[in-house]
């Protein structure tokens, strides 16, 4: 990919410390290693954290706690406290009571404006997200939006009654059609849910099945941001002036697409882990104006 | 005054007749599917009616066992866990995984041989 060098030097002044980048808004989209930089703190920021699996136990990482400490010890280590978290699901490896609780307890340690999430498919096993919802949602509703950080942020669940990839249903897609009908063009948006809400990689399921329908009302925006979990790993789409992005996990990597028979936790040698599993920072630079997605590891 | 004896002797004929009942519910045939790979192993079997099927997950993600008619519903099954269900009726019983529905298998029962 061709970066425009000026442009990624004026990238770089503000992207701080992402290990990769990129730039929402008109102009660039693309990847690169950055050194610790002074952040001229030139926006608002929230921050994206996913896939902290708390009760998974398996080989490719023994101690998930300890990671998602990691990534809180990096929120909380930011120059700029965040107007808000958004954690985009699989708080949980099994929906258990307990692991709801540990989530709960270390969420509220982090030094923010405030502490969203929305549930991965591991949060709804037994009982349809019952208890996810009671801990974590926005009274009965499965879906919410709200205005933080410059931005209007709508936060999706298309982890119920899934097929092969996501599912948002009818009633979700009216009540978002409702949602945005209040918004001007260039009020930026950003979209949360847990699967990719674009075709990822559907042989493994990683879309969701009815986002079509959710793109057409999202493309009469200036800026839409799209941020989603589940894969474990960051991948990037450009779409028309909507941007997809998906996060590391805090937990364990997934393979990439099409390099391993199945998906599922991938174990790396020891010592890497950390540089598989992140943070996702993000700064709004002036309303309207660019948004800049900024991927940070553990490692680093 | 008869009536307590024949309780007596009533209670002791049933008493003796629930243990061979106890033994043979201990003998019942069992087949075991794994889950293996993401995938149910074997996807399709056919037992006897009366059968135990266990399933056991050896993946390290989760899975459920979950009757598409909602007859039965393992839960999440962790990596280890087991789930046993008897197929009491002859039937086509299909099934999935909640957390991953392309997971796809099916019990066929047939009427058990006397």
């Amino acid at each position: 990919m061709k970066i425009d060098r000026s442009k990624f030097l004026e990238c770089m002044a503000w992207c701080g410390t992402g290990a990769i980048y990129t730039l929402a808004g008109p102009g660039i989209v693309g990847r690169a290693l950055a050194d610790t930089m002074s952040t001229p703190l030139a926006g608002k920021t929230f921050v994206q954290i996913s896939d902290t699996h708390v009760g998974f136990h398996g080989q490719a990482n023994t101690d998930v706690i300890a990671t998602f400490q990691q990534a809180i010890d990096k929120i909380n280590a930011l120059p700029q406290r965040p107007d808000f978290v958004m954690h985009t699901g699989d708080l949980t490896h099994l929906s258990k009571a307990d692991q709801f609780d540990t989530v709960k307890q270390m969420l509220g340690t982090i030094k923010a404006g405030a502490v969203y999430a929305v549930p991965g498919e591991h949060d709804v096993i037994d009982d349809r997200g019952a208890s996810f919802f009671s801990t974590f949602g926005h009274g009965a509703a499965h879906w919410y939006s709200f205005d933080a950080a410059g931005v209007h942020a709508i936060a999706l669940t298309n982890v119920l009654d899934i097929t092969a990839g996501g599912v948002l249903g009818r009633d979700q897609l009216e009540w978002v059609r409702s949602d945005l009908a209040g918004q001007r063009a260039n009020t930026p948006i950003v979209v949360f849910a847990h699967i990719p809400l674009y075709a990822a990689y559907p042989q493994w399921g990683w879309t969701t099945d009815d986002y079509m329908e959710l793109l057409a009302m999202l493309r009469r925006f200036e800026s839409v941001t799209v941020l989603n979990g589940h894969i474990h790993q960051v991948l990037s789409k450009v779409d028309g002036k909507v941007k997809f992005f998906t996060a590391d996990s805090t937990a364990f990597p997934q393979p990439a697409p099409g390099t391993a028979p199945k998906p599922g936790p991938l174990t790396v040698p020891a010592g890497e882990l950390g540089q598989h599993l992140g943070i996702r920072n993000v700064t709004i630079v002036g309303i309207p104006g660019p948004i800049a997605v900024a991927d940070e590891t553990l490692a680093q | 005054m008869k009536l307590i004896p024949i309780i007596l002797i009533l209670a002791l004929v049933g008493a003796a007749s629930f243990k061979p009942l106890a033994a043979a519910a201990d003998e019942a045939p069992t087949t075991q599917v794994t889950i293996d790979g993401y995938a149910f192993k074997a996807p399709s079997i056919t037992v006897a009616a009366g059968t135990v099927v266990v399933w056991k997950n050896l993946d390290d993600d989760p899975h459920t066992v979950t009757a598409v008619d909602g007859s039965f519903d393992s839960g999440g099954l962790a990596q280890g866990d087991t789930f046993r269900h008897t197929f009491s009726k002859p039937g086509t019983y299909q099934y999935y995984c909640k957390v991953h529905p392309m997971m796809r298998g099916t019990v066929i029962v047939k009427e058990a041989s006397s």
